[in-house]
C-alpha cells in the first residue's frame, strides 16, 4: 500500500478548479445588481471559457433559470462555450480596416494558419476570430493577439507576430 | 536635474511599440547614468506619428516621432534630452501644425498630463468644473448645460440639457448616471483616447451630472475590445476615491457619488441606449420599446441620464468656462467642438478637435493629407457603419448635424473613414447588411430578417439575376427596415446601402444615369 493518497485524476482536478473559480465568481458578483455579466466575465477571465458544468451553479446562485443564463451567454459574441486555442487572434473586419486591406489579411491568416475564420484549430494552437472595431482606426488594419493590440499589420508583421511564441507540438 | 520624457501609453501608441520604446529609453538613460523620468501620457492624437516621444526642455516640449526602439540610442547621442537635432525631431509640440490649428476643449489635457496623476490633472485645470458646479443648484447646472447647446456626442445629437432636465424633474428614490463607453462605430476612437488620456475628466463630468439630476451612483459601460482602457479606468476610479473626487462626500461637499465600471461582451447593439441598460441589468442586450425613455424609466426602472463619453467629458469645460464660451463655438444648431477622428485609407490618421462647421475636405486633405495609398479618394463614410457613403465630389459639406441630415448623411460620433478608388462599393453595401445581420439583437423582425434578406438580394444583383427587379426589391426592403425597426441598427442600415447604390451604381453592375438630370426632369 502506498503511504501517500492516490493522485487525483486530471478530470477531477479540472472539475475542482472549475468549481473553485465559479464559487469565487459567485461570492464576488452574485449580490451585485445585474451581476450576471461580471460574473460570467470573471469565470471566463480565469478559465478562458465557460464550461457547461458552471451554468447550473450560476443559475441557482442568481435565482435564474438555466435557459436565462444560456440566453445571455449565447447573445454575446465574447462568451465561449468551448475552450479557445492557446493563442487567440482577432482580426478587425470593420470598414476602416477594410479600407486598408483587412479582407486580404484575413485570407492570408486563414491560409498561413491553415484554418477558417471563426474557428479553433483542431490542434488547439490558435483561435482565429473576426472582431468589429478595435478602436485603432487611424492605424488600420488592426489585430489583437492574446489581448494585445497591433496596428498597421502587414502580412509580414502578421507572420512575425504568429512566430513570436513557437507553436507547442 | 531630472529630465522628463513622455512616451504615450495610449493603446494606439502601444500598438506600434510604445512600450518597447519607453523601456529602451529608461534602459539607455540608466546605462549612461542620466536622470530621466519617463511619463506614460495619453496620445496627442497624431496617431500616424506614434510612438511620439516628447522631451521637457526649457523652451517647451520637443517632439520626436515616430520613434522605434532602434532609434533610442541615436536620440540620446543627438542630445534629444536637450531638444537636440535628429532626423525624427518634429519641433516644439505646441507649434506642430496639426495641433496649432485645433481648438482643444475636451481634449485639452490629453497627451499633456500623466493620465493617472490627480495632481497633474488639477495643475492643468482639472476639477474646476466640479468646483463651479458644487456652488450651483441642480437646476442651475442643468440650465448651464442647456444654454451651452451641447448635444449628445454618441451620434443621436439629442440636447443634453433637455435629457438632464427630464431626469431632474422625475422624482425617484434612486437615479443613475450611465456613461455609454461602448464605442463600436468603425472609424471612431475619441472615447477611448479620452478615457486613456484624461480619465478624471470623464469621472468629473459624471459627478457633475449626478449633482445636476440628483443621482448618487454611476456606471461606465465599457466595450470589451478596450482592455487597455479598462486598466486605466480601474486605476483612475481607485485614485479618484482616495482623492475625494468620488465617495460619500465629493470634495467634502456632503454629496455622494460613486461609479462602477462594467465590461460589455462584444455586442455592437449594446451601444444603443436601451440595449445597454438591459446588458447592465445582466440580460441579453435586446432593445426596449420607447416610450418610456431612459430619462424616466431607465436602469433598474429608475430615471437615468445616459450619455456618451465625449458628452460627459465636455461638461467640465462648460461649467468651468461658462456655457457662453462653449456656445460661441460652432455653427447653426451644432454648438461647441467635436473631436473628429480620421481613419481608414488616410495618410495622417488621428484626432482633430475643432468647432463644428469645418468641411470634410479640410479634415481629410489639410489634416489627413489625403489617402494613405496615394490613390484618388473615392468614398468617405462618416458616422460609423450606419452612416452614408459620400462621393469624392461631396466633400465641401460642413460638419454640422443639420447639413449632414440634409444630404442624407450623419455626423454621428465624428468618425471619418476614407476609401480610395480600389473600394468595391457593392461589397461595402453587402457588408452593411451582413454587419446588421451579425449584430442584430433579434427583437424586431425588420432588422433580424431584413438584414439577411438584404445580403441575399445584393448577392442576386451582383450575379445579374433580374437586376432591375432586385434593385426595386432592395429599395423596398430598405424602406421597411427604416420605417419599422425598433432602433437605429435596423433603422439606419439602409443609409450606407442606398447611398452606395445611389452614388456608385456601376459597382452594382448598373449603368450610371446622370441622376441629377433625371431628377430635375422628373421633378415637380
Amino acid at each position: 500500500m502506498p503511504a501517500h493518497p492516490p493522485a487525483s485524476s486530471p478530470a477531477a482536478d479540472r472539475s475542482a478548479e472549475v468549481d473553485a473559480v465559479v464559487q469565487r465568481a459567485i461570492a464576488t458578483h452574485a449580490a451585485e445588481p445585474g451581476g450576471l455579466l461580471p460574473l460570467l466575465h470573471a469565470i471566463q477571465d480565469a478559465l478562458g471559457w465557460l464550461p457547461p458544468d458552471a451554468l447550473p451553479k450560476v443559475a441557482s446562485a442568481l435565482n435564474l433559470s438555466r435557459a436565462e443564463v444560456h440566453g445571455v451567454i449565447s447573445f454575446y459574441h465574447d462568451f465561449r462555450t468551448s475552450p479557445p486555442g492557446r493563442r487567440v487572434v482577432k482580426i478587425c473586419r470593420a470598414e476602416s480596416c477594410q479600407a486598408m486591406g483587412s479582407d486580404a489579411l484575413v485570407k492570408h491568416a486563414c491560409s498561413t494558419l491553415g484554418m477558417e475564420l471563426g474557428t479553433t484549430r483542431p490542434d488547439g494552437a490558435f483561435t482565429l476570430e473576426p472582431v468589429y472595431c478595435l478602436g485603432n482606426c487611424a492605424l488600420s488594419p488592426s489585430i489583437m493577439v492574446d489581448g494585445a493590440l497591433h496596428g498597421w499589420v502587414t502580412r509580414q508583421r502578421f507572420d512575425a507576430l504568429m512566430d513570436e511564441v513557437p507553436e507547442v507540438e | 536635474m531630472t529630465t522628463v520624457v513622455y512616451v504615450p501609453r495610449d493603446a494606439a501608441a502601444r500598438s506600434l511599440g510604445a512600450d518597447g520604446v519607453a523601456r529602451a529609453i529608461a534602459a539607455e538613460a540608466a546605462r549612461l547614468g542620466i536622470d530621466v523620468r519617463v511619463v506614460r501620457n495619453g496620445s496627442r492624437g497624431m496617431l500616424w506619428m506614434e510612438p511620439l516621444v516628447e522631451v521637457e526642455t526649457e523652451a517647451g516640449r520637443v517632439a520626436y516621432g515616430p520613434v522605434a526602439r532602434a532609434d533610442v540610442a541615436s536620440l540620446f547621442a543627438a542630445g534629444f534630452l536637450n531638444g537636440g537635432e535628429h532626423p525624427l525631431r518634429q519641433g516644439l509640440t505646441a507649434q506642430l501644425p496639426w495641433l496649432a490649428g485645433q481648438d482643444r476643449l475636451v481634449f485639452s489635457r490629453v497627451g499633456v498630463i500623466d493620465p493617472l496623476s490627480l495632481a497633474d490633472w488639477r495643475a492643468h485645470g482639472g476639477g474646476a468644473g466640479l468646483v463651479a458646479a458644487l456652488g450651483m443648484s441642480p437646476a442651475a447646472i442643468v440650465d448651464a448645460v442647456t444654454q451651452s447647446g451641447l448635444r449628445g456626442r454618441g451620434g443621436a445629437g439629442f440636447p443634453t440639457g433637455i435629457k438632464w432636465k427630464t431626469v431632474l424633474d422625475t422624482p425617484a428614490a434612486q437615479k443613475y448616471i450611465v456613461c455609454n463607453a461602448d464605442e463600436g462605430d468603425s472609424g471612431t476612437y475619441s472615447d477611448r483616447m479620452l478615457m486613456e488620456g484624461d480619465p478624471y475628466t470623464l469621472l468629473e463630468g459624471m459627478v457633475i451630472a449626478g449633482l445636476a439630476v440628483g443621482a448618487t451612483k454611476g456606471y461606465i459601460y465599457l466595450r470589451s475590445e478596450y482592455p487597455d482602457c479598462e486598466r486605466v479606468l480601474l486605476a483612475a476610479l481607485e485614485n479618484a476615491r482616495a482623492g475625494g473626487l468620488l465617495g460619500a462626500s465629493v470634495y467634502g461637499s456632503g454629496s455622494a457619488f460613486d461609479i462602477v465600471l462594467r465590461r460589455g461582451a462584444g455586442a455592437y447593439v449594446c451601444g444603443e441606449e436601451t440595449a445597454l441598460l438591459e446588458s447592465l441589468e445582466g440580460k441579453r442586450g435586446e432593445v426596449r420599446f420607447r416610450p418610456p425613455v431612459p430619462a424616466q424609466v431607465g436602469l433598474f426602472g429608475m430615471p437615468t441620464a445616459l450619455n456618451n463619453v465625449v458628452t460627459l467629458g465636455s461638461i467640465p469645460a462648460i461649467l468651468a468656462e461658462g456655457p457662453a464660451a462653449y456656445q460661441a463655438r460652432g455653427v447653426g444648431r451644432s454648438r461647441g467642438t467635436l473631436p473628429f477622428q480620421l481613419a481608414g485609407n488616410i495618410r495622417h490618421g488621428g484626432l482633430v478637435e475643432v468647432p463644428f462647421g469645418v468641411s470634410l475636405k479640410t479634415l481629410i486633405y489639410e489634416y489627413g493629407g489625403g489617402t494613405a495609398s496615394g490613390r484618388p479618394l473615392r468614398a468617405v463614410q462618416v458616422g460609423g457603419p450606419l452612416g452614408a457613403f459620400l462621393p469624392a465630389d461631396a466633400l465641401d459639406i460642413p460638419l454640422d448635424y443639420e447639413a449632414f441630415v440634409d444630404r442624407g448623411a450623419i455626423v454621428g460620433h465624428g468618425g471619418v473613414v476614407v476609401f480610395d478608388d480600389t473600394v468595391d462599393m457593392a461589397k461595402m453595401a453587402r457588408y452593411a447588411m451582413e454587419f446588421c445581420a451579425v449584430e442584430s439583437c433579434g427583437k424586431c423582425t425588420p432588422c433580424r430578417i431584413g438584414s439577411t434578406r438584404g445580403v441575399e438580394v445584393i448577392d442576386r444583383i451582383l450575379q445579374g439575376e433580374r437586376r432591375p427587379q432586385q434593385v426595386a426589391l432592395l429599395r423596398d426592403l430598405c424602406d421597411t427596415m427604416t420605417s419599422a425597426s425598433l432602433c437605429a441598427l435596423g433603422g439606419m442600415t439602409a443609409w450606407p446601402v442606398l447611398s452606395a447604390l445611389e452614388h456608385f451604381p456601376e459597382d452594382f453592375g448598373l449603368g450610371r444615369p446622370d441622376h441629377r438630370t433625371a431628377r430635375s426632369e422628373g421633378g415637380t
